[in-house]
């Protein structure tokens, strides 16, 4: 099929959003017992996405670039831009939405309000990539607050007491940084003139010298409105508690979608509005380094007290997504470059771990830690992708995470900050001392009897539901290529290189 | 006839014609009443729109008669929006009222309570729905007192259509401090007669009232109508009846009813007086916010679903009052204040926002209690389970009001929060930023107990489908308009704040 | 002062205790009552204040508002004796309050502590 005229088309930006938006909310009309229609809505929309995303890509990658706009009142418009940097994430998004929600099917099977929640994880998925394509800070909030709404429901979705509260700590945490945000944003307005995103940022050097307190305040209200998201500390503790939704929520949203908004946020802040230039010269990009760095380190020491092992990994969330802050935040291309692999390194390696834990919750019930024993006979595959990704998480080559580490070392060094690198070497090892005893007990410790028992009797040809397994292993075969296949130019660290050289940071 | 005649015309007298054709009571003369009512106004609104977006506003004197005598009809992009605004709800609330009865063909309205209910119901919706229409259309101050007068006695009366001794009780108290605004309201007329010499809004305006004859006047009549509109302190009255009354009533009294108060306030303090005074609007700013504060904090002590949504109503008509400090950013110095685009587009819009919103809230709600036959926060447990069109539009319009996107409410906000923070107003931009984060919260409130597991045992009656959809399609409504809302900003620059200098 | 002026003065008189009554008359037949004399007070207001720039010349605008005014007003007090009837009817007493006997809890109370 020819694609050419589409590749031209101003409105796929557009496409790309409609494709999850249609489908959630056809959804939400539907009937709980409809789930073939259902299922089929979501995958169809799942591999629509992906296909334009493809040909969106395959246009940038030509040169070209995106732009639809729709005017709300004269001065504030929806501008969604597809370029380089949007289609990162945007890509990012697209690929593990349509993993996951073969994982959600399969993993909610038989459970009930499943309407309700395949509905809302498509708006959330229409929300994450419209704010990756906000072609201005409007747009960016538009869809950064759908998105705080519309995680709310999976966040309760089991209706637990405990999730009715974690869901209030979420909204505590987001819509209380989400209307600090929206003040700021607007008083960016104010200020700036625009609200436009351009490489290089759009705020003018004089003007911020000229009145530094209020600009310094307009910063900070921003980076409070996206580091909520992106789970800074202080502002990260609604993260570990999100934890008692449902795995392919944590796996998409609480690794991925919401999170990488809020860290894709501080890219835009730094550069887009801002300006990096005047970010460092302001001293809020040094205070954004700083703040990246001792979250890094002090989730990273938290996580190594935690028993649960989703709250492992909430905390080992925390302390990666740092990682991004932090690169983006120096003053070095590489180092930029750095920030931008690990958005994408680390989404698919914690979807890798959070597919992993999800599997080993349904098949064996498994929540813990110190009962995973003896895990890895039982599921060998699983097993085999938990390793890749908790590998990658400590940094070790081929997996994606040593790239990153090695780029954002570089692009430290390059900035002239080498104090980066001792952080960098003690997340390693903080990384390795929670990582490597959980695939020990795994690998090496005896069928613990709080699994074994049940799972005596003919054993099923394949150790899960391979709708379960396949993601998992998909993504941990993402992780383990973004690796070895860095040099190629569509690996993301290819693709990070050219959002460098086509200057839209 | 020229279009503007035509238009206006149709506005007024259609839904008048129709509450006649409605009194003939039987279910097909109700229909008939409701449908015609629906078209004149829809297309009047719609008519009207494009005639002040292409012409600037219009004017027609009814036969021929100019002021001082004869009467006329006046509309400027204002009066327009909310004409079509009021035509929306309006349909949809029709709509709704054609099943909310009992079905309306086999309803015996002589003796079941519910088809007396449908038979007065009908014809004194429409003829409030004239009243209103003739408030966003007259130029001239006595017009508005008739208008406000006939809108105020049948709003009273329809509180009374619930035959509860609480509903009955507060509709007589509305009703009382109804007649008593327009008591003041008409004072005030009196005085600006007798200083001025003349009725018509445009010749008093020009006149530029001022000294302490037209200040005296402008209180009195500021005080007649905040008691209708309910502003903080006089919205004691709001709460009992908005949630006493059936719900398409309460529908209609919270999203439309009260901006015809808050209209005449408009025009009286900006349009007539140009802006009155600074200490004044910072007065009604304050009231505002105040009202803000207290409404939410008390809808979220609420009980019961309906008294939820009528405290929100107090709390959500603070933010249009908010505005009018805001209008006037550079003060009033000099003859011709330099009035604040973005305050006026954003205050209206917000009322815009808030009158779909909150039709679609009450509405929902209404469909919630009718299937479970309870009221009470606790007797609607799980309901979303069993209706999800209408958790979804209850959804939506809380967004609105939340100013959450994509609604109306939150591009309203954006811009009084842009004009707040370009003339440094940071009181403002805290009010409207905590009064949004209170408003999450109790609706969050509703949203939980409606979702909760354990549905509530005992009947679910199941709710026609025409109800769930026309509570939906207002909330859809005040959505879309968070995406675009481009054609209201500009037919709302057509005449503007002070449309007659 | 002209015999004009005395109208005016009379007429804010009479709208002041008026309003006095029905802030604090519980009967609703009072408050019918006070409202229409409220109106009344208006009316010579309305009558009497323009007149007084030229007394000579009738001036007709007022004196159609006052006619619509009164036709307005025997609508409103037609409206509120019928709806103080219903209450009486179905409260059994005359007054704005509610008998707590035949009513449930009052919903205006805050939520007990859980």
């Amino acid at each position: 099929m020819d694609v050419t005229p589409l590749l031209a088309w101003d409105a796929l930006p557009l496409a790309v959003v409609l494709s999850s938006f249609v489908p959630g909310v056809m959804i939400m009309f539907l009937k709980e017992e409809q789930a073939r229609l259902r299922n089929s809505l979501n995958m169809a929309g799942a591999v629509a996405k992906v296909a334009l995303v493809g040909l969106m890509l395959q246009g940038v990658a030509g040169g070209a670039s995106y732009e639809w706009a729709l005017e709300v009142v004269p001065g504030l418009s929806l501008t969604l831009r597809g370029d380089a940097l949007a289609l990162l994430f945007v890509t990012l998004s697209a690929v593990l939405w349509l993993v996951t929600t073969l994982y959600a099917i399969a993993y909610l099977e038989g459970s009930a309000n499943r309407t309700r929640f395949f509905a809302f994880f498509s708006l959330c998925v229409t929300a994450t990539t419209g704010l990756a394509m906000a072609g201005d800070l409007f747009t960016f909030v538009f869809f950064y607050e759908a998105l705080t709404w519309a995680t709310y429901p999976l966040v309760v979705h089991k209706g637990t007491p405990e999730a009715i509260r974690a869901g209030r700590t979420y909204l505590y945490y987001t819509l209380g940084a989400g209307a600090i945000l929206v003040v700021g944003a607007v008083w960016f307005q104010v200020e700036a003139g625009t609200v436009q995103f351009a490489a290089g940022g759009v705020v003018d050097a004089t003007a911020v010298a000229s009145g530094p307190i209020t600009w310094a305040f307009i910063f900070a209200f921003l980076l409070i409105g996206m580091g909520v998201k992106s789970a800074l500390f202080p502002i990260h503790g609604w993260l570990p508690t999100a934890m008692v939704a449902p795995a392919p929520v944590s796996a998409l949203l609480h690794a991925v979608a919401v999170v990488k908004a809020g860290a894709f946020g501080i890219t835009r802040l730094l550069h887009s509005l801002f300006g990096i230039e005047v970010a460092w010269e302001m001293g809020a990009a040094v205070a954004v380094a700083a703040l990246a760095a001792f979250t890094i380190v002090y989730a990273s020491v938290r996580a190594l007290s935690q028993d649960d092992l989703k709250k492992v990994l909430a905390f080992s969330t925390v302390s990666q997504l740092s990682y991004i802050a932090l690169g983006v935040a120096l003053l070095d291309p590489l180092a930029h470059v750095g920030g931008l692999i690990h958005l994408v390194h680390q989404g698919i390696m914690k979807i890798t771990l959070f597919f992993c834990a999800g599997l080993i919750a349904q098949t064996l019930g498994v929540k813990k830690i110190s009962d995973m024993g003896g895990v890895a006979r039982r599921m060998p595959l699983t097993m085999a992708a938990f390793t890749v990704g908790a590998v990658g998480m400590i940094g070790l080559p081929p997996v994606a995470g040593f790239i990153s580490k090695w780029y954002l070392g570089l692009g430290a060094l390059g900035a002239g900050q080498p104090w980066v690198i001792g952080v960098l070497l003690a997340s390693s090892l903080l990384n390795a001392a929670y990582f490597l005893p959980i695939l020990r007990t795994a690998y090496f410790d005896d069928p613990d009897p709080s699994w074994a028992r049940g799972a005596e009797g003919p054993r099923p040809r394949l150790e899960a539901d391979w709708r379960l397994v396949l993601p998992a292993v998909t993504t941990a075969v993402f992780s383990l290529a973004a690796g070895l296949l860095a040099a190629s130019s569509w690996s993301p660290l290819g693709w990070a290189i050219l959002i460098i050289e086509q200057g839209v940071l | 006839m020229t279009g503007a005649e035509l238009w206006t015309t149709a506005a007024v007298f259609g839904p008048l014609l129709a509450s006649l054709v409605a009194l003939g009571g039987r279910p097909a003369a109700l229909k008939a009443g409701l449908l015609l009512g629906s078209v004149t106004t829809l297309a009047g609104s719609l008519g009207l729109w494009l005639q002040v977006l292409q012409h600037g506003p219009v004017r027609h004197l009814l036969g021929g008669w100019g002021a001082p005598l004869g009467i006329e009809l006046w509309a400027d992009g204002f009066s327009v929006v909310m004409l079509a605004v009021t035509a929306l709800v309006g349909a949809a609330v029709s709509l709704y009222s054609l099943s909310y009865f009992g079905d309306l063909s086999t309803l015996d309205a002589e003796t079941s309570p519910a088809g007396r209910a449908a038979r007065y119901f009908v014809p004194l919706w429409l003829l409030l729905w004239s009243a209103l229409n003739g408030i966003y259309l007259s130029a001239d101050l006595f017009n508005l007192y008739v208008t406000l007068e006939i809108l105020g006695l049948a709003a009273a009366a329809l509180v009374t259509l619930a035959v509860t001794p609480r509903a009955t009780v507060a509709g007589m108290r509305y009703l009382i401090v109804s007649l008593v605004g327009s008591m003041l309201f008409l004072l005030g007329v009196a005085l600006l007669y007798t200083e001025f010499g003349t009725l018509a809004l445009e010749e008093l305006s020009a006149a530029a009232p001022g000294g302490p004859m037209a200040a005296t006047s402008l209180a009195l009549m500021t005080v007649g109508m905040a008691a209708k509109t309910a502003l903080f302190p006089l919205h004691a009255w709001l709460p009992p009846a908005h949630a006493g009354a059936p719900a398409p009533a309460s529908a209609l009294l919270s999203a439309v009813v009260v901006k015809g108060s808050f209209f005449i306030l408009v025009r009286l303090w900006f349009a007539v007086y140009g802006g009155g005074s600074e200490a004044g609007l910072v007065l009604m700013g304050g009231l505002g916010a105040a009202a803000i504060l207290w409404g939410s904090v008390l809808a979220l002590r609420q009980r019961s679903l309906k008294r939820v949504i009528a405290y929100s109503t107090v709390a959500q008509l603070g933010y249009m009052f908010v505005m009018f400090p805001l209008l006037a950013p550079e003060g009033l110095g000099g003859p011709d204040p330099r009035w604040s685009d973005d305050a006026w587009i954003g205050g209206i819009l917000l009322a815009v926002s808030h009158a779909l919103a909150k039709a679609s809230m009450f509405m929902a709600a209404g469909n919630m209690s009718y299937a479970v036959a309870r009221d009470g926060l606790r007797d609607i447990s799980g309901v979303a389970h069993r209706l999800p069109m209408s958790f979804l539009a209850f959804g939506l319009g809380g967004l609105s009001l939340a100013g959450l996107p994509p609604s109306a409410g939150f591009v309203g906000k954006w811009l009084l929060l842009r004009e707040a923070l370009s003339a440094g107003g940071w009181f403002w931009v805290a009010i409207i930023t905590v009064g949004g984060l209170l408003t999450i919260a109790y609706v969050l409130k509703v949203l939980r107990h409606a979702l909760d597991r354990e549905a509530s045992d005992g009947d679910f009656r199941p709710v026609p489908r025409r109800m769930e959809w026309a509570a939906l399609l207002l909330a859809l409504a005040s959505a879309s308009l968070g995406v675009r809302a481009t054609e209201v900003f500009q037919v709302l620059l057509q005449g503007g704040v002070q449309p007659w200098t | 002062m002209t015999s004009l002026d005395l109208y005016v003065w009379a007429g804010v008189v009479v709208f002041l205790l008026a309003l006095h009554a029905v802030v604090t008359r519980a009967h609703l037949l009072w408050k019918v009552l006070a409202i229409n004399l409220m109106g009344t007070g208006v009316f010579l207001i309305l009558l009497a204040a323009p007149a007084r720039r030229d007394p000579m010349v009738a001036d007709p605008l007022p004196q159609g508002m006052v006619l619509t005014g009164i036709v307005v007003a025997v609508a409103a007090t037609a409206l509120a004796l019928g709806m103080a009837l219903r209450v009486m009817a179905r409260t059994g007493s005359p007054f704005l309050t509610v008998d707590p006997e035949t009513e449930e809890p009052d919903p205006d109370a805050p939520e007990p502590p859980r």
